[in-house]
């Protein structure tokens, strides 16, 4: 007993002393006003980003200091704690919904950037793709009862697509440089695939997120922006036959088999793995997966593709737009400085060093005539892209969890489209009744 | 009559299946941990094609990249710090507080400890707010002694019922003549009731030192400054939104598993000896 | 001059009482206030309204009370399977068996590993696509290739495959404690059993058993509450909630904090879940002291 109370208090001592000579040599980071303080939780980036504040510093002399905190999940809940004890940094990104963003701005944490967008014509705006901006945007009337304005600058865009491994391809006799168009082109293949007893599309459907994108991918090919927009405003029933035609898509990738067997309990990390390693023919996931892949297999030969279109009658329609954002803390006594800085990091040669280091799509458009060539292929998509952020309406989110988990049901054979359709409208017209009240 | 060769044969069979079940389990223990420590000497590519347990190239690099990328010097110190400091504040006012409500006799005893009880039960959801905000108003937000009284409350409820379970299990008697030589409670609490209570102060011990090496959410939220967080938060830069560096992560959770299973093993020992008349004397 | 020794009775509990009320009490109060109201947990306005997030729960709320049933079904498995492993296992080193130190040290490795690692390596070892698949391919070998399938994304095993794994990876805390609990039963009252006549089986009846009633209480409390309360693991082995094959409370919680942004809600599910906690372990406590009672 005496042992170990004298082992843990020599620790005790040794670790206290080793505590204040550390933190003693680094405490001279006090706030002063020539110094920014950012928080992300952006990981893969933080490197390039600690880079590009040493260059800053050596331009102008004003110190900017990167605090990555990561998970996101923790990141998302330490900006909202600081929120609430009101210390937040001078510059922070935020996760969630535009509902949430919106709340952010309400609480008067977030300064409206739009008179520096303005400035000089819109010289800082104008360097953007809209669709970057878009998701910063809150036009006027919106339904969050924000004043109007731009609240955030995208410091980068992404888009959600379709991937194919042209090896598998040519082991499946097919041509590597033509992906399939149609979704009936698509289906065929399944076939194919189950045949060589190869593993189909793989995604990361077991987060909900990502089977919810490729569905609004589809409304969006089969209804178009309008209709969709009129389900989510309560005017069209999700039990109309064009939604059931979406969900009954999910029923057909089943069947094909050109679903990789297991989809819906996959991470998406593992997604990646299996593409990566030339396990899986398809993958569907975000431009972010350029960087995971170069990692894993810098070998793997693979091509860019749109979701197989399901209706010719209507383009098909991608997620994308802003991936990350910056925003300026309202109540920073910074705030020119920090809007400066974020001016400089969203210029074109930051823009380029960054989607270099990182293969991130720039949000600049200026800067993407030099970037890497596979990000082209993304980014030629971006135009394509559209965001729930941008639509200016907010679906519930139990009608989100419900529609969800329901194509989860459905890949797994549990449930029909018209059984998830009825429950999901179930679940609307219950919230609509809450809300009406 | 059975012969003494049936219960010689019986006997060893039994030995035998013990033996065997003992293996199996022994073997599903070992072998993620072998799989974690090969994977840490594979790279990102290999990781996932080389499944054999013994890479065919060792990559030793990864563990000085994984300390200097992770910043592993000072995060490890610190987490030495907050374990060390969490788990003796915790024994000390566990122990006293059990030894209390096994012992002692007061007004409100029971229901005290009903409530410790139930806060060990109810999770509260939106807590790290709620410490936020109150640590900000105590003026203990982004200091290590917030953060290290935060997690004795955390450990403190399974601690004492831990403790409190065995102090009601042990013999009044040498209390007793303790008391009658002349000891006062705090002394016999201290001579008498902890030797006593040594295989399960070590498991105490290893149960608050495993969740305060593991915690990093806390950390995280009411830190803002690199240099007060501990190892763990270190360690979830290698686990990005997008990008996972698998081999440097395996490095990484190698070094941290490390002091911990030197604890364990320390402590593993305090909890195998046993209540022996010895044990008084220490 | 009875003032006194009471005074000095409540110094023993004292320093807890201080750390827990500032820590705990105050934010749990925070938190059943904010039960009671409609808030995202970002407008500085929040809005009252009464018991109905409580009624929503229990009225409205079908996806909390399957995911309340999941991880019940979880702890049953937890409470019989993990336990008995731990009993056993305890039982066993705690006899003079050879290589014992070496079992002692290995069984606590699971507790140890972080979840990614048990997470990753489970996922090898069971599935079909990224894995070696390897408990298929025993099946298979010993001719049982009929049940061989993906287990953890056929939703009839998912549930119990998950629990499964959640045992491996918490047995060894039930196998310290009950070691601890074994390693204090005075080595004389076996041997005054021995003298007795008494067999192995006998011993263990009327020595070990009635002596580790207490401890094995405290297992089970713990480890209902360490699995209730579990969803780490399972976001590791299928990432989520799988079709609500495999939510459980924290994940409901989770999702109403940060997918709906109903913080006022979330505390709502906490409290409740608390409640239901508190409850079964009280009728277990109260079990365990009928139950030594009659031994």
């Amino acid at each position: 007993m005496r042992r170990l109370f004298c082992f843990a208090s020599v620790l005790l001592v040794f670790s206290v002393l080793g505590f204040i000579a550390l933190s003693g040599c680094s405490s001279q980071t006090a706030k002063s006003a020539n110094t920014i303080t950012v928080w992300h939780w952006m990981t893969d980036r933080d490197p390039a980003f600690q880079e590009l504040a040493k260059k800053y510093t050596q331009k102008t002399g004003i110190k900017v200091n990167f605090e990555l905190y990561a998970p996101s999940d923790a990141y998302s809940q330490k900006v909202r704690a600081a929120a609430q004890g009101q210390t937040l940094p001078d510059i922070f990104g935020i996760l969630g919904e535009k509902r949430d963003f919106a709340s952010f701005i309400k609480a008067g944490h977030i300064l409206n950037l739009t008179s520096y967008m303005e400035e000089g014509q819109g010289a800082w705006k104008n360097k953007f793709f809209s669709k970057a901006l878009a998701v910063n945007e809150f036009s006027s009337g919106n339904i969050y009862g924000v004043n109007a304005g731009i609240y955030g600058a995208p410091i980068d865009v992404m888009a959600i697509e379709m991937l194919y491994n042209k090896d598998l391809f040519r082991e499946l006799g097919l041509n590597p440089n033509r992906p399939p168009e149609t979704f009936a082109e698509f289906i065929d293949i399944g076939k194919k695939i189950k045949e060589k007893n190869l593993q189909g599309l793989v995604s990361g459907w077991g987060e909900l997120w990502m089977i919810d994108c490729l569905a609004n991918d589809y409304a969006f090919n089969i209804m178009g922006k309008d209709k969709v927009i009129a389900t989510i405003r309560g005017d069209v029933p999700y039990t109309d036959p064009d939604w059931i035609k979406v969900f009954t898509l999910f029923k057909e990738m089943r069947d094909s088999g050109v679903l990789v067997e297991g989809v819906v309990t996959m991470v998406n990390k593992t997604a990646e793995q299996l593409f990566a390693s030339n396990k899986a023919v398809f993958a569907f996931n975000g431009s972010w997966c350029l960087n995971v892949y170069k990692g894993m297999n810098p070998k793997l030969s693979y091509g860019v593709m749109l979701p197989p279109k399901a209706s010719q009658a209507r383009p098909m329609s991608i997620w994308g737009g802003a991936g990350s954002s910056f925003m300026v803390n309202a109540r920073s006594k910074n705030q020119e400085e920090a809007v400066k800085f974020l001016k400089w990091l969203t210029d074109k040669d930051q823009q380029v060093y960054l989607a270099d280091t990182t293969f991130n799509l720039p949000s600049n458009k200026e800067a993407l005539s030099k970037i890497p060539p596979i990000l082209t292929e993304f980014a030629d998509d971006v135009e394509l892209s559209t965001h729930p952020n941008t639509w200016g309406v907010s679906e519930f989110p139990a009608v989100i969890e419900t529609l969800d988990k329901g194509l989860q049901s459905i890949v797994i054979g549990e449930k029909t489209p018209e059984q998830v359709a009825s429950e999901a409208q179930a679940v609307k017209e219950r919230e609509l009744a809450k809300k009406r009240r | 009559m059975k012969s003494s060769v049936y219960y010689k044969v019986k006997g060893v069979s039994i030995n035998l299946l013990i033996n065997l079940f003992l293996i199996s389990v022994a073997i599903t223990c070992i072998y993620p941990l072998l799989w974690m420590v090969s994977a840490s000497f594979k790279t990102q590519e290999t990781i996932f094609t080389d499944f054999s347990l013994i890479p065919r190239h060792f990559h030793f690099g990864n563990y000085a990249r994984a300390w200097m990328e992770g910043g592993f010097g000072r995060n490890f110190l610190n987490s030495i710090f907050y374990t060390t400091s969490v788990v003796v504040g915790i024994i000390i006012i566990s122990s006293m507080a059990a030894y209390g409500f096994s012992r002692l006799r007061f007004p409100g005893r029971n229901i005290l400890f009903f409530i410790f009880m139930a806060a060990m039960m109810i999770p509260i959801p939106g807590s790290f707010v709620a410490l936020y905000v109150l640590l900000n108003k105590l003026h203990l937000r982004n200091t290590p002694v917030g953060y290290i009284l935060c997690m004795i409350n955390v450990g403190l409820s399974t601690s004492i019922f831990l403790l409190k379970t065995f102090f009601d299990k042990m013999p009044k008697e040498l209390e007793d003549a303790a008391r009658i030589d002349g000891c006062s409670k705090l002394g016999i609490w201290w001579h008498v009731a902890l030797p006593l209570a040594k295989p399960v102060l070590a498991v105490v011990i290893v149960f608050n030192a495993l969740n305060v090496w593991n915690e990093y959410i806390l950390a995280l939220i009411i830190f803002d400054s690199r240099q007060y967080m501990p190892l763990q938060v270190a360690l979830q830069t290698f686990q990005g939104e997008f990008v996972t560096n698998y081999p440097l992560l395996m490095a990484g959770l190698t070094i941290t598993a490390l002091p911990i299973i030197i604890v364990y093993l320390l402590m593993q020992k305090y909890i195998v000896k046993g209540v022996t008349a010895g044990a008084l004397v220490g | 001059m009875r003032i006194k020794p009471t005074l000095e009775n409540y110094t023993f509990v004292l320093p807890a009482v201080i750390i827990f009320s500032i820590f705990y009490i105050i934010p749990f109060f925070w938190v059943f206030q904010l039960g009671m109201y409609d808030w995202d947990g970002i407008l500085p306005t929040k809005t009252f309204v009464g018991l109905a997030n409580f009624t929503e729960i229990f009225l409205h709320d079908p996806s909390w009370w399957q995911a309340m049933w999941n991880a019940t079904y979880i702890t049953l498995i937890a409470l019989i399977f993990q336990n008995a492993l731990a009993f056993l296992l305890a039982w066993a080193c705690d006899r003079e068996i050879r290589a014992k130190n070496f079992y002692r040290v290995v069984f606590f490795i699971p507790p140890i590993l972080s979840e990614i690692v048990v997470g990753m390596v489970w996922r090898f070892i069971i599935n079909d696509v990224d894995g070696a698949n390897m408990v298929n391919r025993l099946l298979v070998s010993v001719g049982l290739g009929n049940f061989a399938h993906n287990w953890l994304s056929d939703p009839k095993t998912a549930l119990t495959t998950v629990a499964l794994v959640h045992c491996w990876k918490g047995f060894g805390w039930g196998f310290l404690i009950f070691l601890a609990g074994l390693q204090t039963i005075p080595r004389e009252l076996y041997e005054a059993a021995r003298v007795d006549g008494a067999n192995a089986w006998q011993a263990f009846r009327k020595v070990t058993v009635p002596l580790m009633i207490p401890v094995v209480v405290l297992v089970a409390i713990l480890t209902v509450l360490g699995t209730m309360q579990a969803f780490v693991l399972i976001i590791g082995l299928v990432g989520g909630e799988f079709a609500g094959h495999t939510s459980v409370p924290v994940l409901r919680i989770l999702a109403s904090m940060r997918g709906s942004s109903r913080f006022g809600y979330a505390c709502a599910q906490g409290i409740t879940f608390g409640m239901v906690l508190v409850i079964i372990s009280f009728i277990q406590y109260r079990f365990s002291k009928r139950a030594r009672q009659i031994t």
